[in-house]
């Protein structure tokens, strides 16, 4: 038996350990405040989504028993599910938070974008999201993307610099080490900033359970007419669907993320319960986004492209 | 949710409360370009599940478009263009899976030389780093920087994996030899835990499962040693730091005089009770309240995140720190220093920086750069006058303004810094106060011609 063990290190601390929801909570509360205390004029990106929505629960933790010194922006596709705007107006009213909305439809409306041929928008929210950065002179702009999503968001920072052109250049980021983030920027430059940047979909879940979050309904299973195209459950709507060929029928779905009407697609699920979604997404085959997402079956380095462009 | 909970339901809030329960590891790996690194990874995000049936599908798909019968499992984790176009890794990655004992945060660091950067920035949050070697060449020059990095960076425990066995026929001896080489070597430098283990990551050899192979390997497999090597230090042995971060100040009528000074604490235990002093002014005082996100505690400890209330009312900002009064830490303005230099732009004696140190960011002159180090031999170079990209050296610095700097073998969070060009904010250097290896170790090759330096 040949086992080299050199210096056997201390037990671990067994009374001082901290889970690792707690580790995740801290970390994330830790990138709120060093944002609030380096930053002039920081927003947080807000979809509706559990994601976003996790983001805000931590960022009233991070300040309470102040209100969060932050406001929220909304990019608004046109192509919502109501219930996410609904949940999404009543967080604002209940927490007394400020709200940016930036229209993709008015871009459309007055010229400044066209409409793909696909009928998706989730592409066209780059132009209207930097359009607001630069309005607003947002300097750090919380998003909550995770590196466990996809293969160019693994190699994405916590504290991500982006030029006036928004955009990521995976060559050039600035090293981070330990917990020292370096926030500083030129004018015109702004920060993007990822709170649950260390955070799997199972973790996120798991906190939601914990903290007793309220989600949007469409998380849950429910009956809703859904059509089939692409390998995806799609919901009809204003923005296109379903079109010749393709038949609306009434199923039991759920939703893993929330995008995009037009190319966020249903899971087929039982789960009512908080209990039983963590459930399905332990067993789960598929990641979140090879799912649920069109727009990243587009091509190998799609969501990479994206946001070299400006994209979260 | 719901009120009325069958037992499959209560037996999966049971399973949810379990599973949230975990601890969590954050590791790194460190490897030469062709000593298999990143089929190791694939093979243990492969073999304990983590990897999902459409990433495994785009694997399949991208290895039969390049020819390949077998799916590569490195393409699991080479995420850029430029990555697959060239099948190098060349840029820290950050990959998450998870067993029913513990989560893990890979740091997934390219072993090239000119990125040694991408393993310092790696190491620096890891507790566990996993240097591969090849079991054919043995421990090489880049095997003995992967170890010093490790040891510079103070990561508690160090994994050798010593790759390929297959093509040594498992042989028992050529392991012994590799095992007993670097961990004479590493413990040396000062690495505190080394466990070698033999492993073939591309026939799955003692990497998740034990290998049939190798019945003269009685420890674990890496995987298993992952799951099982024990985690965070004891808070209760380190002075408490808390670096202050944000002062919230609600100014409402139901908190008309709150004033809480928010923060992570980076080291050791605070106490509701204890007499504290605050740092740079040296004001004194007593906490009152700890009041860990929502729950009022009498008790936190390192990495929680927790806002304190004092008993009187200081001038205290953000980039004060505070620490109890019999375990004050001293301030100066003269930092010396172990460095990594991370940018193209060199680091030159002369040079006006910012510093970042926990909260606090001042100003900094680069009065001197005594040495630079070769981590392969750890022979100096004395007076190089400046540190290029990936050079480690030895720096010292005048501040503006007094730091409360710990060294960095004391505490890796309240003895780390960068060093930040104020032009344009770019982050240059990475450093630790105080002494080190860096700082004594004896090179005969001082004489040794520059053009031999590879990094």
């Amino acid at each position: 038996m040949t086992t080299v063990t050199a210096i056997n290190a201390d037990e671990g601390a067994g009374l001082y350990a901290l889970s690792h929801l707690d580790a995740l909570e801290s970390e994330a509360v830790h990138i709120f405040r060093e944002v609030a205390g380096e930053f002039e004029r920081p927003v947080i990106l807000f979809s509706g989504g559990k994601d976003s929505i996790v983001m805000l629960h931590l960022a009233l933790k991070a300040f309470a028993p102040a209100a969060v010194p932050f406001s929220l922006l909304h990019v608004d596709t046109g192509h919502n599910f109501p219930e996410v705007i609904a949940y999404r107006d009543n967080a604002v009213a209940r927490h007394g938070l400020r709200l940016h909305v930036a229209s993709v439809q008015e871009f459309i409306d007055d010229g400044r974008l066209r409409e793909r041929p696909d009928g998706t928008r989730n592409p066209l929210q780059t132009v209207p999201l930097l359009d607001a950065i630069e309005k607003n002179r947002f300097d750090a702009v919380f998003g909550g993307g995770r590196r466990d999503e996809e293969k160019a968001r693994a190699k994405e920072r916590v504290f991500s610099l982006r030029d006036e052109f928004g955009g990521w250049d995976p060559r050039r980021q600035r090293p981070e080490l330990w917990q020292l983030y370096n926030g500083r920027h030129s004018p015109g430059e702004h920060v993007r900033v990822f709170p649950l940047s260390n955070w799997t979909e199972l973790d996120v879940w798991q906190y939601i359970a914990r903290e007793k979050i309220d989600l949007p309904e469409i998380y849950y299973a429910h009956e809703r007419e859904v059509f089939r195209r692409g390998g995806m459950w799609l919901a009809p709507g204003e923005w296109g669907g379903p079109k010749d060929g393709e038949t609306v029928e009434r199923r039991m779905v759920r939703y893993r993320t929330v995008g995009d009407m037009s190319c966020t697609g249903a899971v087929e699920s039982d789960a009512v319960t908080i209990e039983q979604v963590i459930d399905e997404i332990a067993a789960s085959r598929l990641t979140e986004r090879g799912a649920t997402r069109a727009d990243d079956k587009l091509s190998e380095a799609a969501m990479e492209d994206r946001k070299r462009e400006g994209y979260f | 949710m719901t009120s009325n909970l069958t037992s499959g339901e209560q037996a999966a809030a049971a399973a949810v409360e379990r599973s949230a329960a975990t601890s969590q590891l954050r590791f790194a790996t460190a490897g030469s370009v062709d000593d298999g690194k990143s089929t190791l990874v694939g093979r243990l995000l492969h073999d304990s599940k983590s990897v999902l049936a459409d990433q495994l599908e785009a694997v399949e798909h991208a290895s039969r478009s390049r020819g390949q019968e077998a799916p590569d499992l490195a393409l699991l984790t080479d995420g850029l263009r430029a990555e697959r176009e060239q099948g190098i890794t060349i840029d820290v990655a950050y990959r998450y899976f998870a067993t029913p004992k513990r989560r893990f945060i890979l740091a997934d660091t390219p072993g090239h030389v000119q990125y040694t950067r991408n393993m310092v920035t790696g190491a620096s949050t890891a507790e566990l780093a996993v240097v591969l070697v090849d079991a054919r060449n043995g421990v090489v020059e880049q095997t003995r920087r992967h170890a010093a990095v490790a040891a510079l960076l103070r990561v508690p425990h160090v994994v050798l994996a010593v790759n390929k066995m297959d093509l040594v026929e498992y042989a028992e001896p050529v392991f012994a030899a590799i095992a007993e080489e670097f961990t004479t070597y590493a413990a040396s430098l000062g690495v505190p835990e080394i466990t070698a283990i033999p492993i073939s990551a591309l026939a799955g050899d003692n990497v998740v499962t034990p290998s049939a192979n190798m019945d003269w390997y009685g420890g674990p497999t890496v995987l298993e040693h992952l799951e099982t090597v024990p985690v965070g230090t004891d808070p209760s042995q380190d002075p408490a730091r808390f670096p202050v971060q944000y002062v919230i100040r609600p100014q409402t009528a139901e908190h008309p005089d709150y004033r809480g000074y928010a923060g992570q604490i980076a080291s050791g235990v605070l106490r509701v009770g204890d007499a504290v002093t605050v740092l740079p002014s040296g004001r004194t005082s007593t906490i009152t309240g700890i009041d860990a996100l929502g729950t009022l505690v009498d008790v936190a400890w390192a990495s929680q995140s927790v806002t304190v209330t004092l008993a009187d009312d200081l001038d205290i900002s953000r980039g004060d720190l505070i620490a109890p009064s019999d375990h004050v830490p001293q301030t100066t303005q003269d930092v010396e220093a172990t460095v990594c230099h991370l940018h193209d732009r060199p680091l030159r004696v002369g040079d006006r920086v910012l510093l970042k140190h926990t909260t606090r960011t001042v100003k900094a002159i680069v009065k001197d750069i005594p040495s630079r180090l070769t981590l392969a031999d750890l022979s100096q170079h004395p007076a190089p006058g400046e540190l290029a990209a990936n050079d480690i050296g030895r720096v010292v610095l005048r501040t503006s303004e007094p730091l409360a700097l710990d060294a960095y073998d004391a505490s890796r969070r309240t003895g780390s810094f960068l060093l930040i060009d104020p032009a344009d904010g770019t982050t240059l250097t990475a450093g630790m106060a105080g002494d080190s290896f860096a700082a004594s170790a004896q090179g005969a090759e001082s004489a040794r011609d520059d053009e031999g330096w590879d990094f």
